[in-house]
């Protein structure tokens, strides 16, 4: 482990290493030139003792600073180093997404939908494995990336399909074996939504402002009232800083929401909790807003929008959540609604135009993920909103809008590739 | 050749972490303390409640042998106060009743944790406890002393160097967000959950004389509880310590433990966890 051999600059290393930072950065793992020099002058301390297993794990240490960015490090790591295809990964997580989430099941045909009934998950399962052995097999023999779901969508956890060689202490593992189990992809934070962490983003939305109890110590102005006061203690008090921030939730509880409950009451239930908004107020609509919002999920209490704009003035930031995906003409033409019983006579879009005018600062979250989001009435939404999808990440770009607000005006947010 | 970077201060056997006696390391954990003490970089430390994050730092400063300053964190914590206090107010209690010499304001200055080891006279650890208790902008406002290793005392204009760079060991919980420039700076390590072969030997360095079997068994229930889906809070390697000194103080018969757990509550502490356990149990019965 001479110093001197590990210097990548004179040991032609450095075009490997080159691929692996520029593969992080594809991965969008935030890795700047201080990490990059840090790295390189931990290699030339010689702290990678000669080891690919050394380096795997000081090079992560250096270059990664959330454990959200471990799986695609590892992913980075395995493509630079071993030739993991990256791609089939991707293929598999696709396949498990595509299988966990029934809302995907509304984009068959009813025909399709009638033959996947027919096969019952036992069989889909078997089928599905035993194309990825298959294709794995026609791949070279040691690849272990099927190794990786080992968690399938159905809950059989722990079956590994192939005979991946798992075999020894986790110690005796090669690093790259180690990045192929991807162990860290629970923790992505693209995937991922849940209660705390949503607190977490929201957070990062307050404007302090001084306000309430006058219970703090103000020593400058102590100082100088006691020096005017010829050396006679004055002690001024004032108040402590707050947080200004009111936030106004809209929410869609639609039929084509059902798949997202769970997320948008986690954000729901985050929002509520954290107690350091100034004030927060959630209403609900349905699939998209008309004349008047509701109190309840239940729609039993109805509040004009009108009313709901004059309530909650322009200084409330708006959140909207909604998949925004609705028949063409229930978002433009009169009388569109999807409830039979109530007629608009303005269509939705000029509704949600008046709402867009009454609020400067506001963002639309979206479950959906943005590869669907190619469609007209998501598009007319989003010159109207800021659009972003409900995943931490999204969540922090849709905070950062609110929080900045002007720059918010008209389209914008997250726009995917 | 890294620009302004300072050298970090190397005595020449700086490979030298490896736990020690009362705590077991993996390879990679050492490897992060050893990047972080080589590199002169703090090294924040992440993961589950009970992994031994506040504990990595006392046994890293035993076996490095330095003196260990502590920084407890709070939600009122300011980035300043670490550096020192200026007492004001006593100064004004002095002057108004007169009891001290007030034109000496050095005797109103007191060095928070990181003022001290920047002054200490020997290399000390530092550690930094749930940073992420603190308000949002608290870990930028320590970058500049951070780097620079150094600091003004503005009231009396005093400078403080540091003679010796302390090892910096920084514990997250996770609950706010740390800034980017912030995590530039550090080494990052997350301590993973142990798995089976690693928790018996953590086991074992607590209860050296636990049976085999006793041993076995409790950490099977254990795994078995952390595995039960929907827990909000899965019980940790602390807890797990924990049970088993109650398990061995009362003498009870563990050959049942995989369907009945005596002293639930010294593992699991949420009354909906606790349903979710007995669900789960009455389920494998």
């Amino acid at each position: 482990m001479s110093p001197g051999g590990a210097d990548p600059a004179r040991s032609g290393g450095g075009a490997v290493l080159l691929d692996f930072l520029y593969a992080l950065r594809e991965r969008r793992v935030p890795v700047g030139l201080q990490e990059w020099m840090a790295l390189l002058e931990a290699l030339a301390l010689g702290l990678h003792e000669s080891s690919l297993t050394a380096f795997y794990h000081l090079a992560r240490s250096i270059l990664v600073h959330s454990e959200s960015h471990f799986d695609a490090y590892d992913q980075a790591f395995g493509q630079v180093f071993q030739g993991i295809e990256a791609d089939a990964l991707q293929l598999t997580d696709e396949l498990e997404r595509w299988l966990a989430d029934p809302a995907m099941l509304r984009y068959l045909s009813p025909e399709e939908k009638a033959a996947l009934e027919e096969l019952d998950l036992e069989e889909l399962r078997r089928l599905l494995e035993e194309r990825l052995r298959e294709q794995q097999e026609r791949h070279q023999g040691g690849n272990r990336w099927i190794g990786t779901g080992g968690t399938s969508p159905f809950g059989h956890s722990g079956y590994h399909p192939t005979g991946v060689r798992i075999g020894g202490s986790p110690g005796n593992r090669s690093a790259a074996q180690v990045a192929a189990l991807r162990r860290y992809r629970a923790y992505r934070s693209d995937l991922v939504l849940d209660v705390r962490q949503v607190k977490v983003a929201l957070r990062k939305l307050r404007e302090l402002r001084r306000d309430g109890r006058q219970d703090e110590l103000d020593l400058e102005r102590t100082v100088d009232e006691t020096c005017r006061n010829a050396g006679e203690l004055e002690l001024v008090w004032r108040a402590p800083r707050r947080n200004n921030v009111k936030v106004l939730l809209l929410m869609d509880v639609g039929g084509s929401m059902e798949p997202y409950a769970r997320t948008v009451s986690q954000l729901f239930s985050a929002a509520k909790q954290s107690r350091h908004f100034r004030d927060f107020k959630a209403f609900y609509f349905h699939n998209c807003v008309y004349r008047q919002v509701y109190k309840d999920a239940w729609f039993r209490e109805a509040l004009p929008l009108a009313e709901l704009t004059a309530t909650y003035g322009p200084s409330y930031k708006l959140v909207l959540v909604g998949d925004a995906m609705m028949h063409p003409l229930e978002l433009m033409e009169p009388g569109g609604a999807i409830d039979y019983w109530s007629y608009n006579q303005t269509p939705g879009i000029e509704w949600l135009g008046r709402l867009a005018r009454a609020y400067e600062r506001r963002v639309w979250l979206n479950p959906e993920p943005p590869r669907f989001w190619a469609h007209v009435t998501v598009n007319a939404i989003r010159n109207l909103f800021p659009m972003f999808p409900l995943t931490l990440e999204g969540l922090e770009g849709a905070v950062g809008a609110l929080v900045k607000g002007k720059r918010a005006r008209g389209a914008g947010g997250y726009w995917p590739g | 050749m890294f620009g302004k970077k300072k050298t970090p201060i190397l005595s020449p056997d700086f490979h030298r972490f490896a736990g020690t006696e009362g705590y077991i390391t993996s390879a990679p954990l050492e490897q992060a303390v050893n990047a972080s003490v080589a590199l002169g970089r703090p090294l924040l430390v992440k993961g589950e409640p009970g992994t031994g994050k506040t504990v990595l730092a006392e046994h890293a400063a035993q076996a490095l042998g330095m003196p260990l300053l502590r920084w407890q964190v709070k939600s009122t914590s300011k980035a300043a106060d670490g550096l020192y206090v200026y007492d004001t107010v006593q100064r004004l209690h002095d002057s108004r009743f007169g009891d001290a010499d007030v034109s000496d304001i050095g005797r109103y200055i007191k060095l928070g944790p990181l003022g001290r080891a920047f002054k200490a006279e020997e290399q000390t650890v530092l550690l930094i406890d749930e940073i992420d208790k603190a308000d949002i902008e608290f870990p930028n406002d320590l970058l500049y002393e951070l780097d620079m290793m150094s600091f003004d005392v503005i009231e009396t204009g005093e400078h403080v160097e540091a003679a010796h760079r302390p090892v910096v060991v920084i514990t997250s919980n996770n609950e706010k967000e740390l800034p980017d420039a912030f995590l530039r700076r550090c080494v990052f390590h997350y301590i993973d959950f142990p798995d089976r072969e690693l928790m018996d030997r953590i086991v074992r360095v607590h209860f050296p004389d636990i049976e085999d079997r006793l041993l076995a068994d409790c950490i099977a229930a254990f795994y078995q509880l952390r595995d039960v889906p929907g827990l909000r809070k899965k019980p940790s390697t602390s807890e797990l310590l924990d049970w088993i000194a109650a398990l061995r103080r009362s003498g009870i018969d563990t050959a049942k433990l995989a369907l009945q757990v005596p002293f639930l509550g010294t593992l699991i502490k949420n009354e909906r966890d606790l349903e979710l356990v007995a669900a789960a149990a009455g389920r494998r019965r």
